[in-house]
Protein backbone atom coordinates (compact mmCIF):
# COMPACT_ATOMS: atom_id res chain seq x y z
CA UNK A 1 0.00 0.00 0.00
CA UNK A 2 1.31 3.24 -1.02
CA UNK A 3 1.55 6.29 1.35
CA UNK A 4 3.71 9.37 -0.03
CA UNK A 5 6.06 10.51 2.11
CA UNK A 6 5.75 14.21 0.87
CA UNK A 7 1.85 14.13 1.49
CA UNK A 8 -0.24 15.41 4.88
CA UNK A 9 -3.41 12.85 5.42
CA UNK A 10 -6.55 12.39 7.61
CA UNK A 11 -8.57 9.91 9.30
CA UNK A 12 -10.99 10.08 6.62
CA UNK A 13 -8.59 8.67 4.21
CA UNK A 14 -7.93 11.98 2.46
CA UNK A 15 -4.50 13.66 1.06
CA UNK A 16 -3.44 16.67 0.88
CA UNK A 17 -0.53 18.63 -1.17
CA UNK A 18 0.04 21.94 0.04
CA UNK A 19 1.67 23.99 -2.19
CA UNK A 20 2.02 27.50 -0.45
CA UNK A 21 -1.68 28.98 -0.18
CA UNK A 22 -3.15 26.03 -2.28
CA UNK A 23 -4.29 22.59 -1.37
CA UNK A 24 -4.85 19.59 -3.46
CA UNK A 25 -6.88 16.93 -2.17
CA UNK A 26 -7.61 12.95 -3.48
CA UNK A 27 -8.40 10.36 -1.37
CA UNK A 28 -5.69 7.47 -0.11
CA UNK A 29 -4.46 4.20 -2.12
CA UNK A 30 -6.17 2.97 0.72
CA UNK A 31 -9.36 4.49 0.64
CA UNK A 32 -9.67 3.45 -3.28
CA UNK A 33 -9.05 -0.01 -2.33
CA UNK A 34 -11.48 0.30 0.26
CA UNK A 35 -14.27 1.57 -2.08
CA UNK A 36 -13.61 -0.57 -4.75
CA UNK A 37 -14.52 0.84 -8.72
CA UNK A 38 -15.06 4.32 -7.88
CA UNK A 39 -18.07 5.39 -10.27
CA UNK A 40 -18.92 8.71 -9.65
CA UNK A 41 -17.55 11.76 -7.68
CA UNK A 42 -19.39 14.51 -6.96
CA UNK A 43 -16.29 16.99 -5.67
CA UNK A 44 -17.65 20.68 -4.22
CA UNK A 45 -17.61 22.92 -6.80
CA UNK A 46 -15.69 26.09 -7.15
CA UNK A 47 -16.36 28.87 -5.39
CA UNK A 48 -17.61 26.98 -2.41
CA UNK A 49 -16.33 27.69 1.26
CA UNK A 50 -14.82 24.29 2.57
CA UNK A 51 -14.52 24.00 6.97
CA UNK A 52 -11.62 21.32 7.52
CA UNK A 53 -13.78 17.99 8.40
CA UNK A 54 -16.71 18.70 7.05
CA UNK A 55 -18.58 16.76 4.39
CA UNK A 56 -18.14 18.86 0.85
CA UNK A 57 -18.85 15.94 -1.81
CA UNK A 58 -19.69 12.68 -2.66
CA UNK A 59 -17.44 9.53 -4.07
CA UNK A 60 -20.06 6.31 -5.01
CA UNK A 61 -18.48 2.86 -5.55
CA UNK A 62 -20.10 0.28 -7.41
CA UNK A 63 -20.90 -1.10 -3.65
CA UNK A 64 -21.33 2.04 -1.68
CA UNK A 65 -21.22 5.86 -1.24
CA UNK A 66 -19.04 8.51 0.90
CA UNK A 67 -19.05 11.46 1.72
CA UNK A 68 -15.81 13.43 0.90
CA UNK A 69 -14.53 15.35 3.87
CA UNK A 70 -12.02 18.67 3.22
CA UNK A 71 -9.22 18.51 5.05
CA UNK A 72 -8.87 22.37 5.05
CA UNK A 73 -10.34 25.87 5.72
CA UNK A 74 -10.41 27.91 2.26
CA UNK A 75 -12.37 28.44 -1.14
CA UNK A 76 -12.40 25.69 -4.11
CA UNK A 77 -10.76 26.92 -6.85
CA UNK A 78 -10.75 23.90 -9.13
CA UNK A 79 -11.89 20.49 -9.31
CA UNK A 80 -10.67 17.88 -11.58
CA UNK A 81 -12.83 17.71 -14.90
CA UNK A 82 -11.09 14.61 -15.76
CA UNK A 83 -12.43 12.35 -13.63
CA UNK A 84 -16.09 13.30 -14.32
CA UNK A 85 -15.40 11.07 -17.71
CA UNK A 86 -13.05 8.77 -16.07
CA UNK A 87 -13.54 8.01 -11.85
CA UNK A 88 -11.26 5.12 -12.47
CA UNK A 89 -8.22 7.41 -12.36
CA UNK A 90 -9.13 7.83 -8.60
CA UNK A 91 -8.33 4.07 -8.59
CA UNK A 92 -5.68 3.70 -10.77
CA UNK A 93 -3.63 6.81 -9.90
CA UNK A 94 -4.74 7.75 -6.82
CA UNK A 95 -1.84 10.12 -6.11
CA UNK A 96 -1.83 11.23 -9.50
CA UNK A 97 -4.00 12.00 -11.79
CA UNK A 98 -7.16 10.59 -9.37
CA UNK A 99 -7.00 14.19 -7.62
CA UNK A 100 -9.90 15.56 -6.67
CA UNK A 101 -10.06 19.07 -5.59
CA UNK A 102 -7.83 21.94 -5.06
CA UNK A 103 -8.37 24.44 -2.06
CA UNK A 104 -7.02 28.41 -1.55
CA UNK A 105 -5.93 28.24 2.37
CA UNK A 106 -7.52 30.52 4.71
CA UNK A 107 -4.79 30.19 6.72
CA UNK A 108 -2.12 27.73 7.84
CA UNK A 109 -3.05 24.37 7.01
CA UNK A 110 -4.92 22.78 10.21
CA UNK A 111 -1.82 21.65 12.63
CA UNK A 112 -3.54 18.49 13.31
CA UNK A 113 -3.10 16.68 9.45
CA UNK A 114 -1.01 13.27 9.73
CA UNK A 115 2.20 12.68 8.21
CA UNK A 116 2.65 9.91 6.10
CA UNK A 117 4.00 7.64 8.80
CA UNK A 118 0.79 8.81 11.30
CA UNK A 119 -1.22 7.83 8.60
CA UNK A 120 0.28 4.04 7.70
CA UNK A 121 0.32 3.57 11.44
CA UNK A 122 -3.31 4.54 11.34
CA UNK A 123 -4.42 1.76 8.14
CA UNK A 124 -2.52 -1.10 9.76
CA UNK A 125 -4.23 -0.79 12.96
CA UNK A 126 -7.69 -0.69 10.82
CA UNK A 127 -6.21 -4.03 9.28
CA UNK B 1 -28.38 -32.74 10.19
CA UNK B 2 -27.09 -28.83 10.40
CA UNK B 3 -29.67 -27.24 12.50
CA UNK B 4 -27.01 -24.71 13.74
CA UNK B 5 -27.09 -20.59 12.57
CA UNK B 6 -23.89 -19.50 11.71
CA UNK B 7 -22.18 -17.61 14.88
CA UNK B 8 -18.45 -16.75 15.61
CA UNK B 9 -16.13 -17.52 13.31
CA UNK B 10 -17.10 -17.40 9.62
CA UNK B 11 -17.54 -20.65 7.66
CA UNK B 12 -14.45 -20.87 4.96
CA UNK B 13 -15.16 -21.91 1.37
CA UNK B 14 -12.13 -24.56 0.36
CA UNK B 15 -10.93 -22.27 -2.07
CA UNK B 16 -10.37 -19.71 0.76
CA UNK B 17 -6.64 -20.26 -0.07
CA UNK B 18 -7.01 -19.58 -3.05
CA UNK B 19 -8.75 -16.14 -3.14
CA UNK B 20 -5.91 -15.62 -0.63
CA UNK B 21 -3.46 -16.19 -3.11
CA UNK B 22 -4.95 -14.31 -5.76
CA UNK B 23 -4.78 -10.99 -3.54
CA UNK B 24 -8.55 -10.78 -3.65
CA UNK B 25 -10.74 -8.14 -1.19
CA UNK B 26 -12.83 -11.32 1.48
CA UNK B 27 -16.06 -9.98 2.52
CA UNK B 28 -18.53 -11.45 5.16
CA UNK B 29 -21.40 -12.56 3.48
CA UNK B 30 -24.44 -15.04 5.04
CA UNK B 31 -21.92 -16.03 7.43
CA UNK B 32 -19.23 -17.12 4.74
CA UNK B 33 -15.56 -15.23 4.35
CA UNK B 34 -15.80 -14.92 0.43
CA UNK B 35 -14.12 -13.06 -2.48
CA UNK B 36 -15.98 -9.89 -3.01
CA UNK B 37 -13.33 -8.98 -5.95
CA UNK B 38 -10.16 -9.80 -7.27
CA UNK B 39 -9.02 -6.57 -8.84
CA UNK B 40 -11.64 -4.66 -10.12
CA UNK B 41 -15.15 -5.49 -10.14
CA UNK B 42 -15.88 -3.92 -13.32
CA UNK B 43 -13.65 -5.23 -14.98
CA UNK B 44 -15.05 -9.10 -14.30
CA UNK B 45 -18.28 -7.77 -14.80
CA UNK B 46 -17.34 -7.12 -18.72
CA UNK B 47 -14.89 -9.96 -18.44
CA UNK B 48 -17.88 -12.29 -17.82
CA UNK B 49 -19.69 -10.47 -20.76
CA UNK B 50 -17.43 -10.81 -23.07
CA UNK B 51 -15.03 -13.79 -22.51
CA UNK B 52 -15.69 -15.73 -18.77
CA UNK B 53 -15.33 -15.80 -15.53
CA UNK B 54 -14.85 -17.93 -12.57
CA UNK B 55 -16.62 -17.29 -9.32
CA UNK B 56 -16.60 -19.27 -6.23
CA UNK B 57 -20.44 -20.36 -5.13
CA UNK B 58 -19.14 -22.69 -2.24
CA UNK B 59 -21.20 -20.76 0.74
CA UNK B 60 -24.45 -21.75 -1.59
CA UNK B 61 -26.64 -24.38 0.76
CA UNK B 62 -27.00 -28.09 -1.20
CA UNK B 63 -29.48 -29.98 0.79
CA UNK B 64 -29.67 -33.61 -0.73
CA UNK B 65 -33.89 -35.09 -0.58
CA UNK B 66 -33.76 -38.75 -1.06
CA UNK B 67 -36.36 -41.66 -1.25
CA UNK B 68 -39.02 -43.16 -2.92
CA UNK B 69 -41.34 -39.83 -2.40
CA UNK B 70 -38.92 -37.54 -2.38
CA UNK B 71 -40.88 -36.21 -5.66
CA UNK B 72 -43.71 -35.95 -3.80
CA UNK B 73 -41.93 -34.71 -0.82
CA UNK B 74 -40.84 -31.82 -2.37
CA UNK B 75 -44.23 -31.24 -4.78
CA UNK B 76 -45.97 -31.03 -1.13
CA UNK B 77 -42.60 -28.39 0.53
CA UNK B 78 -42.23 -26.36 -2.47
CA UNK B 79 -44.44 -24.05 -5.01
CA UNK B 80 -43.16 -26.05 -8.11
CA UNK B 81 -43.57 -29.72 -9.27
CA UNK B 82 -40.63 -31.15 -9.09
CA UNK B 83 -41.93 -34.54 -9.32
CA UNK B 84 -42.34 -33.93 -13.01
CA UNK B 85 -38.37 -33.20 -13.63
CA UNK B 86 -36.96 -36.38 -15.74
CA UNK B 87 -33.46 -37.24 -14.34
CA UNK B 88 -30.57 -35.04 -15.32
CA UNK B 89 -33.05 -31.87 -15.21
CA UNK B 90 -33.44 -28.43 -13.09
CA UNK B 91 -35.65 -26.34 -12.31
CA UNK B 92 -36.15 -22.48 -10.33
CA UNK B 93 -38.51 -22.55 -7.90
CA UNK B 94 -39.55 -21.55 -4.27
CA UNK B 95 -40.13 -22.22 -0.83
CA UNK B 96 -42.87 -20.22 0.96
CA UNK B 97 -44.59 -19.56 4.04
CA UNK B 98 -48.18 -20.96 4.78
CA UNK B 99 -49.52 -17.33 3.86
CA UNK B 100 -47.27 -17.54 0.80
CA UNK B 101 -44.43 -15.50 1.41
CA UNK B 102 -41.26 -16.59 0.08
CA UNK B 103 -38.56 -18.39 2.09
CA UNK B 104 -35.82 -18.77 -0.24
CA UNK B 105 -35.82 -19.18 -4.23
CA UNK B 106 -34.17 -22.49 -5.16
CA UNK B 107 -32.67 -24.50 -8.00
CA UNK B 108 -34.32 -28.37 -8.16
CA UNK B 109 -32.13 -30.80 -9.67
CA UNK B 110 -33.20 -33.96 -10.04
CA UNK B 111 -29.99 -36.87 -9.88
CA UNK B 112 -32.22 -39.89 -10.33
CA UNK B 113 -35.46 -41.55 -9.82
CA UNK B 114 -35.17 -41.34 -5.92
CA UNK B 115 -32.68 -38.26 -5.41
CA UNK B 116 -33.35 -34.85 -5.61
CA UNK B 117 -30.26 -31.93 -5.25
CA UNK B 118 -31.98 -28.88 -3.68
CA UNK B 119 -29.66 -25.60 -4.12
CA UNK B 120 -30.34 -22.87 -1.60
CA UNK B 121 -28.71 -19.44 -1.24
CA UNK B 122 -26.52 -19.23 1.94
CA UNK B 123 -28.41 -17.68 3.87
CA UNK B 124 -31.58 -19.16 3.97
CA UNK B 125 -29.68 -22.91 4.06
CA UNK B 126 -30.68 -23.37 7.33
CA UNK B 127 -34.41 -22.68 7.49
CA UNK B 128 -35.26 -24.17 3.94
CA UNK B 129 -32.98 -27.47 5.27
CA UNK B 130 -35.43 -27.53 8.80
CA UNK B 131 -38.41 -26.80 6.55
CA UNK B 132 -37.82 -29.43 3.89
CA UNK B 133 -37.41 -31.92 7.06
CA UNK B 134 -40.46 -30.62 8.62
CA UNK B 135 -42.31 -30.89 5.32
CA UNK B 136 -40.98 -34.44 4.20
CA UNK B 137 -42.45 -36.18 7.95
CA UNK B 138 -45.33 -37.64 6.11
CA UNK B 139 -43.03 -38.81 3.01
CA UNK B 140 -41.07 -41.70 2.61
CA UNK B 141 -38.06 -39.14 2.26
CA UNK B 142 -34.50 -37.86 3.84
CA UNK B 143 -33.33 -34.39 4.45
CA UNK B 144 -29.61 -33.55 4.69
CA UNK B 145 -27.80 -30.76 4.31
CA UNK B 146 -24.66 -31.45 2.59
CA UNK B 147 -23.96 -28.00 2.26
CA UNK B 148 -19.87 -28.81 3.69
CA UNK B 149 -20.01 -32.34 1.14
CA UNK B 150 -19.56 -29.53 -1.99
CA UNK B 151 -17.51 -27.01 -3.22
CA UNK B 152 -19.22 -24.98 -6.22
CA UNK B 153 -17.19 -23.55 -9.08
CA UNK B 154 -19.17 -21.77 -11.91
CA UNK B 155 -17.61 -20.76 -15.28
CA UNK B 156 -19.76 -18.31 -16.79
CA UNK B 157 -19.71 -16.03 -20.08
CA UNK B 158 -19.87 -16.83 -23.99
CA UNK B 159 -16.68 -18.68 -23.89
CA UNK B 160 -17.48 -21.08 -20.72
CA UNK B 161 -18.03 -24.09 -22.86
CA UNK B 162 -15.18 -24.11 -25.32
CA UNK B 163 -12.81 -23.44 -22.48
CA UNK B 164 -14.70 -26.71 -20.69
CA UNK B 165 -14.74 -28.83 -23.58
CA UNK B 166 -11.23 -30.09 -23.48
CA UNK B 167 -11.02 -30.42 -20.19
CA UNK B 168 -14.25 -32.68 -19.55
CA UNK B 169 -15.29 -35.94 -20.53
CA UNK B 170 -19.34 -35.42 -21.66
CA UNK B 171 -20.27 -33.77 -24.59
CA UNK B 172 -21.24 -29.77 -23.34
CA UNK B 173 -23.94 -29.38 -26.55
CA UNK B 174 -25.88 -32.93 -24.54
CA UNK B 175 -26.29 -30.41 -21.87
CA UNK B 176 -28.57 -28.38 -22.26
CA UNK B 177 -29.98 -24.96 -20.06
CA UNK B 178 -30.86 -26.42 -16.77
CA UNK B 179 -29.79 -29.68 -17.31
CA UNK B 180 -27.32 -31.50 -15.23
CA UNK B 181 -24.72 -34.13 -15.95
CA UNK B 182 -22.39 -36.42 -14.02
CA UNK B 183 -18.70 -35.45 -15.72
CA UNK B 184 -15.29 -35.62 -14.93
CA UNK B 185 -14.16 -32.02 -15.50
CA UNK B 186 -9.49 -31.80 -15.13
CA UNK B 187 -9.47 -35.14 -13.73
CA UNK B 188 -11.98 -34.90 -11.02
CA UNK B 189 -15.76 -35.96 -10.39
CA UNK B 190 -18.38 -33.11 -10.71
CA UNK B 191 -21.85 -32.80 -10.74
CA UNK B 192 -22.06 -30.36 -14.05
CA UNK B 193 -24.82 -28.20 -14.42
CA UNK B 194 -25.47 -25.85 -17.44
CA UNK B 195 -26.93 -23.36 -14.78
CA UNK B 196 -25.88 -19.73 -13.67
CA UNK B 197 -27.02 -16.39 -12.27
CA UNK B 198 -25.08 -14.08 -14.72
CA UNK B 199 -27.60 -13.80 -17.99
CA UNK B 200 -24.84 -15.39 -19.98
CA UNK B 201 -24.21 -18.99 -21.19
CA UNK B 202 -22.30 -20.92 -18.17
CA UNK B 203 -21.87 -24.16 -16.15
CA UNK B 204 -21.41 -24.55 -11.90
CA UNK B 205 -19.70 -27.43 -10.92
CA UNK B 206 -20.24 -29.75 -7.83
CA UNK B 207 -17.52 -30.99 -6.54
CA UNK B 208 -15.93 -32.65 -3.18
CA UNK B 209 -14.35 -29.68 -1.15
CA UNK B 210 -10.74 -31.58 -1.76
CA UNK B 211 -10.89 -31.61 -5.81
CA UNK B 212 -12.07 -27.70 -5.60
CA UNK B 213 -8.21 -26.35 -5.54
CA UNK B 214 -7.13 -28.76 -8.37
CA UNK B 215 -10.58 -27.91 -10.42
CA UNK B 216 -10.04 -24.08 -9.83
CA UNK B 217 -6.36 -24.33 -11.01
CA UNK B 218 -7.04 -26.78 -14.03
CA UNK B 219 -10.03 -24.34 -15.30
CA UNK B 220 -7.45 -21.54 -14.67
CA UNK B 221 -5.09 -23.08 -16.94
CA UNK B 222 -7.90 -24.14 -19.65
CA UNK B 223 -9.39 -20.88 -19.92
CA UNK B 224 -6.44 -18.99 -19.75
CA UNK B 225 -6.13 -18.53 -23.86
CA UNK B 226 -9.97 -17.74 -24.02
CA UNK B 227 -9.97 -14.39 -20.94
CA UNK B 228 -11.18 -16.30 -18.29
CA UNK B 229 -10.72 -14.32 -14.93
CA UNK B 230 -11.46 -15.28 -11.36
CA UNK B 231 -14.96 -12.70 -10.79
CA UNK B 232 -16.05 -12.16 -7.00
CA UNK B 233 -19.62 -11.17 -5.18
CA UNK B 234 -19.52 -7.92 -6.25
CA UNK B 235 -19.17 -8.66 -10.19
CA UNK B 236 -21.62 -11.54 -9.84
CA UNK B 237 -24.33 -8.93 -8.28
CA UNK B 238 -24.50 -6.29 -10.87
CA UNK B 239 -24.29 -9.16 -13.74
CA UNK B 240 -27.53 -10.79 -12.13
CA UNK B 241 -29.34 -7.10 -11.68
CA UNK B 242 -28.59 -6.49 -15.17
CA UNK B 243 -30.21 -9.55 -16.23
CA UNK B 244 -33.41 -9.03 -14.03
CA UNK B 245 -33.01 -11.34 -11.84
CA UNK B 246 -33.66 -11.38 -7.90
CA UNK B 247 -31.81 -11.52 -5.13
CA UNK B 248 -33.30 -13.06 -1.49
CA UNK B 249 -33.07 -10.24 0.44
CA UNK B 250 -33.57 -7.55 -1.79
CA UNK B 251 -36.19 -8.77 -4.34
CA UNK B 252 -37.27 -11.37 -2.49
CA UNK B 253 -38.06 -11.99 1.36
CA UNK B 254 -40.99 -13.46 3.63
CA UNK B 255 -43.50 -10.30 2.85
CA UNK B 256 -43.04 -10.86 -0.85
CA UNK B 257 -44.98 -13.25 -2.56
CA UNK B 258 -43.78 -15.09 -5.80
CA UNK B 259 -46.94 -12.90 -8.01
CA UNK B 260 -45.24 -9.50 -6.23
CA UNK B 261 -42.24 -10.29 -7.97
CA UNK B 262 -43.41 -10.84 -11.29
CA UNK B 263 -42.73 -14.64 -11.03
CA UNK B 264 -45.93 -16.37 -10.33
CA UNK B 265 -45.36 -18.45 -13.42
CA UNK B 266 -43.29 -20.85 -10.30
CA UNK B 267 -46.20 -21.31 -9.03
CA UNK B 268 -47.84 -24.41 -9.73
CA UNK B 269 -51.76 -24.19 -8.51
CA UNK B 270 -53.00 -26.84 -10.93
CA UNK B 271 -50.51 -29.64 -10.10
CA UNK B 272 -52.16 -32.31 -7.63
CA UNK B 273 -52.23 -32.75 -3.89
CA UNK B 274 -52.26 -29.82 -1.59
CA UNK B 275 -48.34 -27.73 -1.02
CA UNK B 276 -47.29 -25.57 1.68
CA UNK B 277 -48.83 -22.26 1.03
CA UNK B 278 -51.56 -23.16 -1.22
CA UNK B 279 -54.47 -21.50 -0.29
CA UNK B 280 -52.47 -17.90 0.23
CA UNK B 281 -51.39 -18.51 -3.31
CA UNK B 282 -54.33 -19.36 -5.04
CA UNK B 283 -55.82 -15.98 -3.53
CA UNK B 284 -53.52 -14.07 -4.39
CA UNK B 285 -53.45 -15.22 -7.72
CA UNK B 286 -56.74 -14.16 -8.66
CA UNK B 287 -56.32 -10.59 -7.09
CA UNK B 288 -54.97 -7.49 -9.13
CA UNK B 289 -51.18 -7.17 -7.77
CA UNK B 290 -50.87 -4.61 -4.69
CA UNK B 291 -47.31 -3.89 -6.27
CA UNK B 292 -45.22 -4.72 -9.39
CA UNK B 293 -41.52 -5.19 -9.44
CA UNK B 294 -40.08 -2.38 -12.63
CA UNK B 295 -36.88 -1.81 -14.14
CA UNK B 296 -35.49 1.47 -13.39
CA UNK B 297 -32.93 3.94 -15.16
CA UNK B 298 -31.67 6.78 -13.86
CA UNK B 299 -30.54 9.77 -16.06
CA UNK B 300 -28.17 11.11 -13.64
CA UNK B 301 -24.68 9.60 -12.59
CA UNK B 302 -25.69 9.07 -8.74
CA UNK B 303 -26.49 5.55 -7.79
CA UNK B 304 -29.51 4.30 -6.44
CA UNK B 305 -29.10 1.67 -3.51
CA UNK B 306 -31.63 -0.77 -1.45
CA UNK B 307 -34.06 1.04 0.09
CA UNK B 308 -34.24 4.57 -1.26
CA UNK B 309 -37.89 5.98 -2.33
CA UNK B 310 -39.38 5.92 -5.90
CA UNK B 311 -41.10 8.90 -6.47
CA UNK B 312 -43.83 9.62 -8.70
CA UNK B 313 -44.88 13.40 -9.18
CA UNK B 314 -42.61 13.81 -6.06
CA UNK B 315 -44.71 11.60 -3.93
CA UNK B 316 -43.11 8.18 -2.10
CA UNK B 317 -45.22 5.24 -4.09
CA UNK B 318 -42.44 2.72 -4.26
CA UNK B 319 -38.78 1.53 -3.18
CA UNK B 320 -35.76 0.82 -4.66
CA UNK B 321 -34.77 -3.36 -3.90
CA UNK B 322 -31.41 -3.35 -5.89
CA UNK B 323 -29.39 -0.71 -7.81
CA UNK B 324 -26.11 -0.41 -9.21
CA UNK B 325 -24.06 1.21 -11.79
CA UNK B 326 -24.49 -0.75 -14.93
CA UNK B 327 -20.78 -2.03 -16.54
CA UNK B 328 -22.89 -2.74 -19.78
CA UNK B 329 -25.07 0.01 -20.36
CA UNK B 330 -23.19 2.51 -18.90
CA UNK B 331 -26.04 4.13 -16.31
CA UNK B 332 -27.28 3.32 -13.17
CA UNK B 333 -29.70 0.78 -12.85
CA UNK B 334 -32.07 -0.50 -10.58
CA UNK B 335 -35.37 -2.85 -9.62
CA UNK B 336 -38.07 -1.50 -7.50
CA UNK B 337 -41.54 -2.34 -6.02
CA UNK B 338 -44.00 0.23 -7.27
CA UNK B 339 -47.25 0.84 -6.20
CA UNK B 340 -48.94 -0.79 -9.45
CA UNK B 341 -50.70 2.45 -10.33
CA UNK B 342 -48.25 3.91 -10.52
CA UNK B 343 -46.22 0.87 -12.81
CA UNK B 344 -49.42 1.55 -14.98
CA UNK B 345 -48.72 5.37 -15.65
CA UNK B 346 -44.93 4.95 -15.32
CA UNK B 347 -45.02 2.37 -18.48
CA UNK B 348 -48.00 4.91 -19.97
CA UNK B 349 -45.26 7.01 -19.83
CA UNK B 350 -42.63 5.24 -21.03
CA UNK B 351 -44.83 4.54 -24.18
CA UNK B 352 -44.80 8.03 -24.89
CA UNK B 353 -42.36 10.37 -25.88
CA UNK B 354 -38.67 10.51 -23.90
CA UNK B 355 -39.30 13.93 -22.39
CA UNK B 356 -40.27 14.49 -18.94
CA UNK B 357 -40.36 12.10 -16.76
CA UNK B 358 -43.15 12.15 -13.05
CA UNK B 359 -40.36 9.45 -11.82
CA UNK B 360 -37.61 9.78 -9.64
CA UNK B 361 -35.48 8.52 -6.67
CA UNK B 362 -34.89 9.96 -3.96
CA UNK B 363 -31.02 9.71 -3.33
CA UNK B 364 -30.46 11.27 -0.15
CA UNK B 365 -32.75 14.08 -0.02
CA UNK B 366 -32.41 14.76 -3.77
CA UNK B 367 -34.98 13.44 -6.40
CA UNK B 368 -32.78 11.85 -9.44
CA UNK B 369 -35.09 11.87 -12.66
CA UNK B 370 -35.49 7.76 -13.67
CA UNK B 371 -37.52 6.17 -16.57
CA UNK B 372 -39.06 3.29 -16.43
CA UNK B 373 -37.80 0.00 -18.76
CA UNK B 374 -38.83 -3.22 -19.44
CA UNK B 375 -36.67 -6.09 -17.40
CA UNK B 376 -34.18 -7.27 -18.32
CA UNK B 377 -31.65 -4.41 -18.82
CA UNK B 378 -29.45 -6.82 -20.72
CA UNK B 379 -30.66 -10.20 -22.57
CA UNK B 380 -27.56 -11.89 -24.37
CA UNK B 381 -27.82 -12.55 -28.35
CA UNK B 382 -28.32 -16.35 -28.59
Amino acid sequence: MTVPEQLRYTAEHEWVAIDGRTASVGITEHAADALGDVVYVSPPTPGTKVTAGEPCGEIESTKSVSDLYSPVDGEVTDVNADIEDDPGQVNSDPYGAGWLFKVRLDDEPPSDLLTAEQYAELISAEG
Amino acid sequence: MTQSEPAGQPRRSPLLPVHERLGATLTEFAGWQMPLRYDSEIAEHRAVRTAAGMFDLSHMGEIAVTGADAGAALDYALVGQPSALVPGRARYTMICAADGGVLDDLIVYRLSDAEFLVVANAANTAVVSRELSGRAGGFDAGVTDRTADYALIAVQGPNAAAILAPVTDIDLAGVKYYASHDAVVCGRPVLLARTGYTGEDGFEMFCRPEDAEPLWDGLTAAGAEQGLVPAGLAARDTLRLEAGMPLYGNELGPDVTPFDAGLGRVVKLDKPGDFVGRAALAQRAGQPPRRVLAGLTVRGRRIPRHGYPVLWDGQARGAVTSGAPSPTLGLPIAMAYLDSDVGELAEAQAGADAGDTRLSIDIRGRGEPADLVTLPFYSRRR
